[in-house]
């Protein structure tokens, strides 16, 4: 089993709303103090493709389309247990966006050793678009299974655990196939040992510009203009329920609930 | 053309597709080039396809005879001999806020080469271009897009927009089309039920709602169960207590959750990250709990107590039932 994950690096989502800046002009994200992380739900997938990799055998490529800190990201992926990894990059991509993307992810996985199964995040945790997934089944003419959070068995057809209302499903995929992946107990991203971290410094990272990937500068133009990125204004005002015991502060919480008609 | 694209579920449209239709109307009527076009797709689509008319399509294209499918590749292609037939040189494809929008909206986007913006909040027509907007980064912004080529999509998020009701004495003649061949690739061979029971979250006039500050599932199930009972409200979750195993993935609440808009929504234990208060927007009250002073849940809540949460949620239930006897 080849399985395949797409993983992005991004500002790390967790920053503060009050530290968080975006830059009027060039309408991005202000990086400020934050660090570069793995979008959350990249790591999800990671830690799916890991696991499937422990139980049906194979290998694990990690690719990921990104600037120059893009390495940091693949060595933990391969840190985690991934084989390969694919580093895209090309200064022709500094402004593409969603289609873009995916376009070269998909030649990519194409360019590859016969994926049978490719993982996305289901959003990346920088714009929560939730588009390049589904992109890049399309780009390949592959079906796609979205909000997997664990797979079961170990060839095709492969049964995936989809997240669902009230409850999840399983479906039945024949690979080659593609799947978002959502955060689930059974997918918590594991800490690599230090060991593994070593190693991983050994693991090849292979590098690929556009015309690698058979692609023209023309063919991966944004299709979308952002035409103002702005941070709204900060909610309103907190009231804090003082007491000298906890016992004080709910009797007076339990009077301001009443006060509001709520209970 | 504003075209939008439905699945249809037992002969009818189901909410998010009417919430799209009823924006494609608003949008024609404010200067959007009509006209509106209803392609659907999926079990009973022709039935469905009727309704459209009332809810302000003025033309529905229907694929009758596509059985109920997992594999959306095989609506991609209905969806596209739709647009075909319709002109399909120029316009605005809509697409729902549900899980078959949000995976159709981007694969025929791709196939049309079109821009694409995704859960969409907001959409103008306004000097010949579309404009939507969308909150980024989790809700610590807000991104103002264009789609400038010749066709855009457009997918709505969830209840951003009010689905119009029927408009008893528009219809019309529903046109057919056949349904794309292909083999079908996913099959759904199980589907296992995790109910909760009591009061559904999304309904619920009261959550109560624990994160990693509660330690271990016990809480959810013991404490914060019982505060819910008592004010007639149901149990709500972080991301963090769903990864830890604590309660099930229905519980969570947030971006990536569910979308809740109680009278009362209790955060214990609970920072109040941009992604779980983006599930909080339509809820009236915040009340928070939590140790630390700083934590950014008290900039969204209306009342906060600073404190363990072991001591004030069993004080507070004590202090509710005082009150009320
Ligand atoms: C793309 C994306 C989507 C996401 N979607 C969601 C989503 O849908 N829903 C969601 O919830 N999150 C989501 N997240 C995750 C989110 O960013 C946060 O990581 C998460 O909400 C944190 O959960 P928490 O508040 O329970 O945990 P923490 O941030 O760890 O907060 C725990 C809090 O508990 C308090 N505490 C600890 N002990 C006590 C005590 N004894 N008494 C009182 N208080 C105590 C602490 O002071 C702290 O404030 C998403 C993230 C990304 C990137
Ligand atoms: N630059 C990228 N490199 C690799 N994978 C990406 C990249 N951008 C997006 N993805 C993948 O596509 C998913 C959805 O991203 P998005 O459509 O941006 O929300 C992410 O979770 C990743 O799995």
């Amino acid at each position: 089993m080849h399985v395949v994950v797409c993983i992005k690096q991004i500002l790390d989502p967790e920053i503060p709303p009050r530290e968080f800046q975006v830059d009027p002009q060039t309408k991005r994200a202000v990086r400020g103090r934050a660090s570069l992380v793995i979008s959350p739900f990249d790591l999800n997938a990671l830690e799916v493709a890991v696991q499937l990799k422990e139980r049906a055998g194979g290998r694990v490529t990690v690719v990921s389309l990104g600037g120059e800190e893009t390495p940091e990201a693949l060595r933990r992926a391969l840190a985690m247990g991934a084989d390969e990894a694919v580093w895209i990059r090309d200064g022709a991509l500094e402004a593409t966006d969603a289609s873009g993307t995916a376009r070269c992810l998909a030649a990519a996985i194409a360019k590859l050793d016969e994926p049978d199964l490719v993982l996305f995040g289901r959003q990346a945790g920088d714009w929560d678009q939730g588009l390049v997934g589904p992109m890049v089944a399309e780009a390949l003419g592959w079906p796609l299974v979205t909000n997997v959070f664990q797979t079961r068995g170990e060839n095709s057809p492969l049964e995936l655990l989809q997240q669902a209302e009230g409850g999840y499903r399983v479906v039945a995929a024949t690979l080659p196939a593609a799947a978002t992946i959502t955060n689930h107990e059974a997918n918590v991203a594991r800490l690599p040992k230090v060991r593994e971290i070593m190693l991983a410094n050994r693991k090849p990272i292979t590098q690929w510009s556009l015309g690698d990937l058979g692609l023209a500068a023309d063919e991966v133009a944004p299709r979308v203009v952002v035409e103002a990125l702005a941070v709204p204004v900060p909610e309103g005002h907190c009231t804090f329920i003082e007491g000298e015991t906890a016992q004080e502060k709910a009797q007076n919480l339990a009077r301001a609930l009443r006060e509001l008609k709520v209970i | 053309m504003v075209l939008v694209a439905l699945v249809a579920e037992g002969e009818t449209l189901p909410r998010p597709g009417r919430e799209a239709l009823s924006l494609a109307r608003t949008l024609v009527d404010g200067g959007a080039p009509g006209p509106v076009v209803a392609a659907v797709t999926g079990p009973g689509a022709v039935q469905a396809g009727g309704e459209a008319f009332a809810l302000g399509a003025d033309r529905v294209l229907a694929v009758p005879g596509r059985e109920a499918t997992a594999d959306r590749k095989l609506l991609v292609d209905d969806l596209l001999a739709a647009w075909e037939q319709a002109g399909g040189q120029e316009g605005l494809i809509l697409c729902p806020g549900d899980e078959a929008g949000r995976e159709l909206a981007p694969r025929l986007a791709f196939r049309l080469g079109a821009g694409v913006a995704s859960e969409v909040v907001r959409v103008r027509w306004e000097g010949g271009r579309v404009l939507a907007e969308r909150p980024a980064y989790g809700g610590k912004a807000v991104a103002t897009v264009a789609l400038p080529g010749p066709v855009g999509v457009v997918q709505v998020k969830d209840r951003a927009f009010e689905a119009a009701s029927p408009e008893p004495g528009r219809t019309g003649q529903v046109e057919e089309l056949p349904a794309a061949a292909g083999p079908e690739r996913l099959r759904v061979v199980e589907e296992v039920r995790e109910e909760a029971g009591g009061v559904p979250l999304e309904e619920a006039p009261v959550v109560v709602a624990g994160g990693r500050g509660l330690g271990g599932p016990e809480p959810f199930q013991e404490e914060l169960a019982e505060l819910a009972r008592l004010l007639g409200g149901a149990v709500g979750a972080s991301l963090a207590a769903v990864d830890a195993g604590w309660v099930p993935p229905a519980l969570q609440v947030g971006q990536t959750g569910k979308s809740v808009a109680p009278e009362l929504y209790l955060a214990v234990g609970i920072s109040g990250a941009s992604q779980h208060l983006a599930g909080i927007t339509g809820a009236k009250h915040v009340v928070a709990i939590n140790k630390d002073r700083e934590a950014p849940i008290f900039r969204r809540a209306e009342l906060g107590v600073v404190g363990d949460w072991r001591e004030i949620v069993p004080a507070l239930i004590d202090a509710v039932r005082a009150l009320r006897s």
